[in-house]
């Protein structure tokens, strides 16, 4: 049949070539695909990192699919999903982090939300109002694997391998402070604070701060921290002082810390040392306090004004606060005593301390404060309860040496340790008042009084003859006395008459003298002259010169 | 059965003819004839028409995977970073209030390449298994799948297009993804696909042979 169909005119024969290339070749193109499709997946496969799963208080800004993790704005991650948690508190996000971020998923990574956020210390996330959120992340040294992580809060103010030391503080309580607050070296801020935590007995709070290098070298072990926020004002002679740091600082809290003045310990403080943190600049630069001493006072007296926080003073310097005022009842003497707990810092007396320790070590004591503190009271040591401000009557504790204090016993086993106390000064006083008063009122004013009003009214009366009769005689009495005195007065005067003549007299009187002692050499020469008369060859009497005193002598011995 | 099956074919004329000089030859048989005037192939039907249908159907089809799986563009707008797949885009267009255009890049990424495998593929399996079923209307889905073949290059229009216009730094940026490149693939691959297929093995039916 079909060979029929077949024409076989002069039909041009198609030309036989050598065969090309198989056809089956073309199945090289599903196997490319293949090939690349493969490579796609083993990329993927191989570029995928671990999941991690983020548990965040709320989703805030977190877009599955979208909302990436960066550290150092590098990302590193993506978000894929974000779930309620079954227990409906947090919302768990999963991650699916780089294959190079690997090592994010290690025990100690943290992992934040960065919003944008206003505070007091200034802008950041800005970019985020724009961009949306993202997760920040830090990563740690640790290697352990970890794939389950709780979200901060707040971004951590410290990342990882910041060059910094971290130093913990001890506080009674946080003030102001808060995370990022500034810590401020000479006014310069140098770090912040890190994180802040109640202590485990609810006693305290320990704040973590961080130093930025190069700064961190200027805590040392010695360094002080007080608490810069607020304002402190202070009155003195020399008018009002206002101290603040920054205005930052008084309104959002800080931390500032310095050597104390004089000579310290200044080695640099090592990683995660603990230093306390005090209230202000002045406590902080006072002697360091030590370990603190629990100490109890009896008073058999009325303690108005005394007040917890009052200072307990050793000799003048403060060591020590009142923390405590409580009334007993004591059955013997059915009165009520006060006891007045107080903690005092012993270091705080500095050289005084450690002397006395050396002294009681040296001594052999081992309870050092009780044994030392009996030979104190020995000694006369008591409290006393002072009078510190005459107009608000506040008092305070001092403790003095009373030498003239009754002895009392002492039991240096007791705990709290007792001190004996003292009246104070005040009460002293009163009683020596009393006293006076009583003494005064014995006195017979009136009897005196009575007397007294006699012997005035005598002498009224003498005077009154004294005035009448007396003074008259006596003004001319010294009337008569001034004349003579003018008189006298006249007489000796240099240039009276008197006085001339006198010295004409006494020169006479030379004269006469002088002549009567030639006369007399003379005669002791010429004692024939009283017979004979004077010689003519003889020399007048004045003629010859007055002999040597030598001479005079020897010629007047020789008859 | 009709008229067609009466009225004689080239193949039953021992004639072939060159596709590109139109020339009649006589069919030697031979695998590897060529024209002797203008020397291009010769061959009674496009030689391994199944066998490059199929490698190219198959490659196009591993192709659209990656496609459909990769992002295909990344829009950056005042610094918010978003990645689009194909299906998260009509997604995200259906949302936020765009169902029309939703639908027609619905239809012209998903549904239309979709479409080119199951015609082909059904072409394919009907032509080779020399089933007489719906002749006609299989020779008009092998035009149909030849027309809207280029249709389903719209996505990738859409990102070359944007990835062009829409350069403003941090306001708005558009980047193309590698899913693009793997979806132009597929396009371009099942085009091919559709042109290997030689829609005359459709009217080849076992019972002309016999």
């Amino acid at each position: 049949m079909t060979d029929d169909k077949k024409i076989t005119g002069d039909l041009p024969e198609p030309v036989v070539r050598k065969p090309r290339i198989n056809a089956s070749l073309v199945w090289l193109v599903p196997v490319i695909a293949a090939l690349v499709g493969l490579s796609l997946v083993i990329h993927a496969w191989s570029a995928a990192g671990p999941t991690i799963s983020i548990s965040f208080q709320s989703a805030e800004g977190l877009d599955p699919g979208k909302t990436v993790v960066k550290y150092k704005n590098v990302v590193i991650g993506k978000v894929s999903t974000v779930r309620l948690s079954e227990d409906r508190s947090h919302v768990v996000a999963k991650v699916a982090l780089e294959k190079s971020a690997r090592s994010f998923a290690t025990a100690d990574s943290r992992f934040w939300v960065v919003r944008p956020r206003i505070g007091l210390g200034g802008v950041s996330g800005i970019d985020t109002l724009l961009s949306g959120a993202f997760i920040g992340a830090d990563v740690g040294q640790s290697q352990e694997p970890k794939d389950d992580f709780v979200g901060l809060e707040t971004p951590p103010t410290v990342t990882h391998g910041a060059p910094g030391k971290t130093f913990d503080l001890h506080a009674d309580d946080l003030g102001s402070l808060d995370i990022g607050s500034p810590i401020y070296f000479r006014r310069i801020q140098v770090g912040r604070v890190s994180s802040y935590h109640l202590n485990e007995d609810g006693k305290g709070v320990t704040l973590q701060i961080f130093i930025d290098a190069p700064n961190d070298k200027y805590v040392t072990t010695s360094s002080r921290f007080w608490n810069a926020s607020g304002v402190d004002v202070s009155i003195g002679a020399d008018g009002l002082k206002v101290n603040t740091q920054s205005l930052a600082t008084v309104l959002a809290g800080g931390v500032a810390f310095q050597d104390p003045p004089g000579p310290h310990d200044a080695t640099q403080a090592q990683e995660n040392d603990a230093f306390t943190l005090f209230n202000d600049k002045g406590t902080a630069m006072a002697p360091p306090d030590g370990e603190p001493r629990y100490i109890r006072m009896r008073f058999n007296q009325s303690l108005r004004g005394l007040a917890v926080d009052a200072p307990v003073e050793f000799l003048g310097v403060p060591f020590g606060r009142v923390v405590s005022i409580n009334l007993d009842f004591d059955e013997k003497t059915q009165t009520f005593p006060t006891i007045v707990g107080a903690v005092v810092y012993p270091d705080r007396l500095g050289k005084a301390h450690d002397k006395l320790v050396a002294l009681a070590k040296a001594r052999g004591d081992d309870e050092q404060m009780s044994q030392m503190m009996g030979r104190l009271v020995e000694r006369g040591l008591r409290a006393q309860a002072r009078s510190g401000n005459l107009l608000t009557g506040q008092l305070y504790i001092a403790m003095d040496f009373l030498p003239k204090a009754p002895k009392v016993e002492f039991d240096g086993r007791s705990k709290p340790l007792e001190i004996p106390t003292a009246p104070g000064d005040f009460d002293k006083i009163q009683q020596q008042i009393a006293d006076i008063v009583g003494k005064l009122q014995k006195v017979p004013f009136d009897s005196i009084g009575n007397n007294l009003n006699d012997t005035l009214a005598e002498l009224h009366k003498t005077l009154q003859q004294v005035n009448g009769s007396v003074l008259p005689e006596v003004k001319t009495t010294l009337q008569g006395a001034q004349k003579t005195l003018g008189n006298a007065n006249n007489a000796f005067a240099p240039d009276s008459p008197l006085q001339q003549n006198l010295g004409g007299s006494l020169q006479e009187l030379q004269r006469a003298a002088r002549s009567l002692r030639v006369l007399t050499d003379y005669l002791g020469d010429h004692p024939d002259a009283l017979l004979r008369g004077r010689r003519a060859d003889d020399k007048p009497l004045q003629a010859p010169p007055p002999p040597p005193p030598q001479d005079a002598p020897s010629q007047g011995s020789k008859p | 059965m009709s008229d067609a099956g009466n009225l004689p074919r080239a193949g039953d004329l021992g004639l072939i003819g060159c596709h590109v000089c139109r020339l009649v030859c006589r069919d030697v048989e031979a695998e590897d004839a060529a024209c002797p005037r203008c020397g291009s192939p010769l061959h009674k039907r496009k030689s391994n028409s199944y066998m490059r249908t199929w490698a190219l159907l198959i490659a196009a089809f591993i192709f659209y995977v990656p496609a459909n799986v990769l992002p295909i563009m990344r829009t950056v707008s005042l610094g918010d970073v978003d990645d689009n797949t194909i299906m998260s885009g009509i997604i995200e267009l259906w949302v936020k209030g765009s169902p029309d255009l939703a639908v027609i890049v619905f239809t012209a990424s998903i549904i239309v390449p979709m479409l080119k495998f199951v015609a082909l593929g059904l072409l394919l399996v009907s032509s080779q298994q020399g089933s007489r079923w719906a002749l006609r209307q299989r020779s008009k889905l092998y035009r149909l799948v030849e027309f809207i073949g280029y249709w389903s290059m719209l996505d990738v229009f859409v990102v070359a297009l944007l990835t062009a216009l829409v350069q403003f730094g941090f306001f708005s940026q558009v980047e193309p993804l590698p899913g693009v490149v793997f979806f132009g693939l597929t396009v371009v691959i099942t085009m091919i696909a559709s042109m290997t297929f030689d829609p005359r093995l459709i009217w080849d039916g076992r019972d002309f042979d016999d």
